[in-house]
């Protein structure tokens, strides 16, 4: 309990508060909301990847599900941006279920039939035969619920929300047999842990961060079409900026959320034609020298990283 | 046996188990039965079926045919997590911990999730017991070799079990350790624990096993005292070949 409280003081309480009072000088909002966006995604996808080992390239199937989970709520049912939130996080518990026994396989097999799951719900919602539920391809506008503030302050509480429940993944019994099992599935059985119901249960758990966060997505932008909300590059950069920082930490992936993200947005407006030779050198150097992140330089030292 | 003379009911029963592996069956037809308090070692050449047999019982492997009971109840099909929770476990030939976790979390995830009764595991006193009691804040995955079949050993038995699967847990250990190992063994078995132990270091298991059954191509091909084993014509000619045992 002490280390829980310590942990949460040291981390992430500095870095909600650098992100509530940003605000007042920085005056680009979307720009903070995409970090706010991707420390939450990166969180969420340590839960799944830190804690179990599955890679879920398509982690921005959730997103995307949440994003029009809220939109359809607010367009069909005229719900509030609140319940709005729900029917996101609910819509993308939903496909969690659906997707559920892709947890039956594993390595590259389970990133692809993920990625390819990801597809295959990006192809149903920008289908035009859907346009009367969804609006097909050519996307919605949710200009009723415009609200940057409080969908920025919804971020930030959703993400202290995550920071929360990393930090009792990470001194908790339960996430305890979650790293078990991603160490040795065959052990973790011998020792009574269930693989089904401790996989499903961080599965539905890191679906459910990424649904919501594509519900407030969905409530900060308003407008957005379905290559937006299911773009790849949403899952390559969550993924990216956790392995540069270390999974299974929560500083990790926040590190490699501020470098690498401060870095993209740094050079695509510096010097854009050298972008992705920079960024592309970067990530090589990373899986070359540090493959455990830079959370690994102290944690191979036996020193403790939050 | 009970007070009236009534057979207890063993507390494994393995009858004609069969597994296959595409064509080639691994266990073809074997029967064996272990009591509370019993050490039972399964000898063989490399592939004669022993790890299989216990892969099978600790739940690894469906068998294709026959039956396997624990306690009365048959454990065909049963989950390796269940069964851990109905008081079976198991050792591995290699070891398997979980190597990003202390050799302290390592028996704390088996005593919260594997142990039946719910019962409050004694865990300094359990890894003092195998010897790595000083080693309990290390990273498992930094153990040497035979540390981490120690802490095999010590995880299946923070779970309680009362049917402990033993899978060449004695090679690569040193006298003094193999010494150790099997009186620890022993005294589980005086606690009333069964154990099914496989093992190739024959001193070791004759300090260990109350009788033996020598596998070769999934059958048994003896059941006895293991003394008596070595001077068994077949079990001669199936380990050192049809000249020696002539």
């Amino acid at each position: 309990m002490r280390r829980s409280l310590w942990d949460a003081l040291l981390v992430p309480a500095p870095v909600l508060l650098c992100l509530a009072l940003l605000p007042l000088v920085v005056s680009n909002n979307l720009l903070l909301f995409n970090f706010v966006m991707f420390l939450t995604l990166a969180q969420g996808l340590n839960v799944i990847y830190g804690f179990t080992g599955f890679l879920p390239f398509g982690y921005v199937g959730f997103f995307g599900a949440g994003a029009y989970g809220f939109a359809m709520g607010v367009m069909h049912l005229h719900a509030s941006p609140a319940l709005a939130l729900l029917l996101a996080g609910l819509a993308s518990l939903v496909v969690g279920c659906i997707l559920g026994p892709l947890m039956r396989l594993t390595g590259a097999y389970f990133a692809i039939a993920n990625l390819a799951a990801a597809q295959a719900l990006y192809q149903i919602v920008s289908n035009p035969a859907l346009q009367d539920l969804t609006k097909g391809p050519y996307g919605v506008a949710l200009s009723g619920v415009f609200a940057p503030t409080r969908s920025y302050a919804a971020s930030l509480v959703l993400l202290a929300a995550v920071f929360a429940v990393v930090i009792w993944l990470r001194n908790s019994r339960f996430g305890l047999s979650l790293q078990a099992l991603r160490d040795d599935p065959v052990s973790a059985a011998m020792a009574g842990i269930s693989p089904v119901r401790v996989r499903t249960t961080a599965w539905l758990l890191s679906a459910l961060v990424a649904g919501l966060m594509g519900g407030v997505f969905a409530w900060q932008i308003s407008v957005f079409y379905p290559e937006t909300a299911f773009d790849l590059s949403i899952s390559i950069f969550a993924i990216v900026f956790t392995l540069f920082g270390g999974a299974g930490t929560l500083t990790g992936p926040i590190l490699g959320v501020v470098i690498l993200y401060g870095i993209y947005n740094a050079i695509g407006i510096t010097v854009p034609q050298y972008f992705q030779l920079i960024y592309g050198a970067l990530i090589v150097g990373l899986v070359l020298f540090l493959p455990n992140g830079l959370a690994s330089i102290l944690t191979r030292r036996g020193i403790r990283v939050p | 046996m009970f007070p009236d003379g009534e057979i207890a009911e063993p507390l494994l029963v393995i009858d004609s188990l069969v597994k296959r592996f595409g064509g080639f069956r691994a266990l073809d037809g074997v029967s064996l039965h272990l009591a509370a308090g019993e050490v039972l070692g399964l000898v063989g050449p490399n592939g004669s079926g022993k790890t299989t047999c216990i892969n099978v019982v600790a739940g690894l492997h469906r068998a294709d045919e026959g039956r396997v009971s624990f306690e009365g109840a048959s454990i065909v099909g049963v989950a390796s997590h269940r069964l851990a929770r109905r008081g079976i476990n198991r050792t591995f030939q290699s070891p398997h911990p979980f190597t990003t976790l202390t050799v302290l979390q390592n028996v704390e995830v088996a005593a919260t999730y594997g142990h039946a009764s719910g019962a409050a595991v004694d865990i300094p006193a359990l890894l003092e017991s195998v010897g790595l009691d000083t080693v309990r804040h290390r990273v498992a995955g930094d153990l040497n070799s035979a540390q981490q079949k120690m802490l095999d050993l010590a995880r299946a038995l923070a779970t309680a079990p009362r049917l402990l699967l033993v899978d060449e847990l004695a090679a690569g250990l040193n006298p003094a350790e193999l010494t150790a190992v099997a009186a620890r063994l022993r005294a589980l078995a005086a606690s009333g624990m069964a154990l099914l132990v496989v093992e190739h270091l024959m001193g070791f298991l004759e300090s260990v096993t109350d009788r033996v059954i020598v596998m070769n191509a999934g059958r048994e091909i003896f059941e006895g005292k293991l003394a008596s084993a070595m001077r068994d014509p077949e079990v001669m000619r199936v380990f050192l070949g049809q000249t020696h045992a002539a």
